[in-house]
């Protein structure tokens, strides 16, 4: 990723047409002081990107905030195979989770559809020289050249990033596993799968608790999955899950050891008048995320986000209109599978700010206190480095302007569904398809 | 009414249930429009089930959504079917009684007669035919049995565009499939799999299409929960092959066929029906020819899935 060099140019119109399958981005997340930023994609390698600091100990100066380079590549995930039932099972890693760094070493959580790894990601940038019985390559010395003791010195080399794998947890699922959190413990973590919720210790590979279990006695009377989990923030017994009917739980763990009753189940009651037969699949919760402060839970279904308080369970508190013009056109979207898209939504630093993702490389943002949304654009050919971004607009009817997209030549194959937001500052990062975009706030770097 | 081998459109703007007391003749011709556009999402949503033979494990998700769409068209199709079978029986008595006699509702009801007949007498006697399970549950089945009753020999699931849409290939690829299906479940198929078949075969169904449009779509279900659970416990993979090919019915071609209007002689379509009212075509004859053509729509079938995957 982005070590092209001279290749660019000789082939640059081949390259840029042809997407290798496995380059695809398929999650992007920060660690919680968004120095760094993990990418993880469909051929289940990871690459960690690291935030350059313009000059160490010195102020930086507003609006030059450093940028991010290529940290660490590591295969994280290989193809699998199922002997039991015949099924592959897919390398892509489907999320990432950062933990709370202890020490000087940072870890990561990623997944694929069945197995968790803990990573450790380390610097070494010494090395021991000058042993009595080994060679600087490592040999052993002939014992009549050592003639007297000497002690080893560390002495500093060039700097080496190593990554090994701490802890495998295999054999927790049997469905795809879609979501990570990391609890507000440092110590557990949940795995929830279509139709499972699983809480592991971070040191125990062995063993894990089943939270949550919606799966029936008949596999035929299901209708309803898990698509998302997601531990509070500051509260280590609570999470919540999202379902594929549109439902949230929160659950309490202090309540049961199986949580599949919820303390709480937030529901929007449907509205009879856009009732259609697919009503339901576009009421599928994609992504929840919590809020920073813990009080509210941002959710994304096909066509809407919505802002819902903990403290109200009758009804979301705010919803935004992604991209209400493919109402008209939820036929063809389900013919072409795009109504299963799920697309991720994030909260910015201090929780006034919401974004997710859109067609035709277009993401949303919505300013909580105007209600206002603007529409930005990743794509490489109409913005370059360090150019503002200008806002597009979906023609949906009145007057047009020069550059407005009309509906039908939206490009439904260039979805963004992965991004992240820097938990600090107004940096975002944004996966189209096999690129990487990182946005920054210039004008307002620092988060008020 | 129908043209022969077009291939309808859903217009995406036609989503929305027109009201069914819309006044003045727009009625029959949006709700036919309706049940058309209603018919095409659930061919489309029984495809996407059927296409899960892959060598990735299907998203689960996606799987019970489409699932619970069909089933969701399903249910407003009975309700409909019942409704149009009522005034069918209005339209039908108050043409006959005018003498003039209506050209659409008259001729569905016969054509639905006809199409029920070579249905019945495929089977020797009702209770050998094992119903499988329907997604619908019980107690709409024997709602409809009650119906069946009361209509005489009009199906109650009368509602044409149910009939219409080739069903009759479903019972006839039945009697094939059933042997199929058995041996299968007796190879050692998990407990709850042999359980649900014997309670179905209990279930007594004198509505045939009823329970042939179900079978291809209750095989669609269960195909996809099943995967998940019936290939647990197969000790290896030879079986699980088998297993997935054995999967492989010709409910699907006759979806496939249907939506591409039909274009085999020999299968006896609705619109030949329609046009002819002759019962020329004996079911027997008909019967053993789709089977072999089925035979070999089959292994076709099974040959693309090696070459292609």
């Amino acid at each position: 990723m982005g070590e092209d060099g001279e290749s660019t140019k000789i082939n640059h119109s081949f390259l840029r047409d042809y997407v290798t399958e496995a380059d695809v981005i398929s999650t992007v997340e920060f660690n919680q002081t968004g120095d760094l930023l993990a990418t993880g994609d469909k051929g289940g390698r990871v690459v960690i990107f690291q935030r350059e600091t313009q000059s160490k100990g010195e102020i930086e100066e507003l609006g030059e905030s450093g940028e991010y380079n290529v940290y660490s590549t590591f295969q994280s995930h290989e193809p699998d195979f199922d002997y039991l039932k015949s099924l592959e099972i897919e390398e892509k890693i489907n999320k990432i989770r950062w933990l709370p760094q202890q020490n000087a070493a940072h870890f990561l959580l990623s997944t694929n559809d069945k197995t968790i790894k803990l990573w450790k990601v380390s610097e070494r940038d010494k090395r021991p020289e000058g042993y009595n019985l080994k060679d600087e390559e490592g040999r052993v010395k002939d014992f009549s050249t050592v003639t007297s003791l000497q002690v080893p010195v560390l002495k500093p080399t060039d700097l080496m990033v190593e990554v090994r794998p701490r802890r495998i947890f295999s054999n927790g699922h049997t469905y795809h596993v879609n979501s990570i959190s990391v609890n507000s413990d440092g110590e557990t973590y949940l795995s929830a799968d279509d139709l499972r919720i699983n809480m592991w210790h971070l040191g125990i590979t062995d063993r894990s608790f089943n939270i949550v279990d919606i799966k029936p006695a008949n596999m035929e009377d299901l209708t309803e999955v898990i698509t998302a989990a997601e531990f509070h923030p500051k509260h280590c017994h609570l999470f919540v899950y999202s379902s594929s009917k549109g439902t949230l739980r929160l659950c309490d763990m202090r309540a049961s050891a199986l949580c599949d009753k919820h303390s709480k189940i937030f529901e929007e009651p449907e509205d009879p008048g856009n009732r259609s037969f697919f009503s339901e699949i576009i009421s599928s919760v994609s992504d929840v995320k919590f809020s920073h402060s813990g009080r509210y839970l941002l959710t994304r279904d096909y066509l809407t986000v919505k802002v819902w308080d903990l403290h109200m369970e009758k009804g979301p508190i705010e919803t935004y209109q992604v991209h209400e013009y493919l109402r008209s056109k939820l036929c063809s979207l389900y013919e072409n599978d795009c109504i299963f898209d799920k697309f991720e939504c994030v909260w910015n630093s201090t929780d006034s700010v919401i974004m997710t993702g859109a067609y035709n490389s277009f993401f949303r943002m919505f300013d909580r206190e105007t209600g206002r949304g603007v529409t930005l654009e990743a794509w490489r050919e109409s913005s370059k480095p360090r150019a503002v971004l200008r806002t597009r607009r979906v023609y949906t009817g009145g007057r047009r302007r020069r550059g407005d997209v009309g509906v039908d030549s939206l490009d439904f194959t260039k979805k963004i569904l992965h991004m992240a937001w820097h938990p600090d500052e107004n940096i975002i990062a944004i996966a189209a398809t096999n690129n990487l975009y990182i946005f920054q706030d210039r004008v307002n770097p620092e988060t008020q | 009414m129908f043209s022969k081998g077009t291939k309808r459109k859903f217009s995406d703007g036609g989503e929305e249930l027109p009201e069914e007391g819309l006044p003045g003749s727009n009625e029959e011709l949006s709700s036919v429009s309706y049940s058309l556009q209603r018919q095409s999402l659930l061919d489309m949503s029984l495809i996407k089930l059927q296409l899960c033979h892959m060598l990735v494990e299907p998203n689960l998700c996606r799987s019970v959504l489409i699932a619970n769409t069909v089933r969701q068209i399903q249910e407003e199709m009975t309700h409909d079917g019942s409704w149009q079978a009522a005034t069918m029986m209005e339209a039908f008595a108050a043409a006959s009684a005018a003498g003039s006699g209506a050209a659409g509702p008259p001729e569905r009801l016969v054509a639905t007669e006809v199409l029920c007949r070579p249905g019945r007498e495929m089977n020797g006697s009702p209770t050998a035919e094992p119903k499988l399970f329907s997604v619908m549950g019980y107690e709409e089945c024997r709602e409809e049995e009650v119906v069946a009753v009361e209509e005489d020999s009009i199906c109650s699931e009368a509602a044409s565009n149910v009939c219409l849409s080739g069903s009759m290939g479903h019972c006839w690829e039945r009697g094939m499939l059933r042997g199929e299906r058995e041996l299968d479940s007796r190879l050692g198929a998990p407990d709850e799999d042999v359980d649900v078949e014997e309670e179905d075969e209990e279930e007594e169904d004198d509505n045939e299409l009823e329970g042939c449009r179900e079978e291809g779509e209750a095989k669609a279900m269960r195909q996809v929960f099943g995967t998940f659970e019936i290939k647990n416990s197969h000790p290896g993979p030879e079986s699980a092959l088998e297993e997935l090919f054995s999967d492989v019915d010709a409910s699907y071609y006759d979806l496939d066929t249907m939506l591409t209007g039909m274009q085999a002689a020999p299968k006896i379509g609705p619109y030949d029906l329609l046009d002819s009212l002759s019962q020329s075509h004996t079911p027997s004859s008909l019967s053993s020819a789709s089977n072999c053509r089925s035979d070999l729509n089959e292994l076709d079938h099974i040959m693309e899935i090696i070459v292609g995957s």
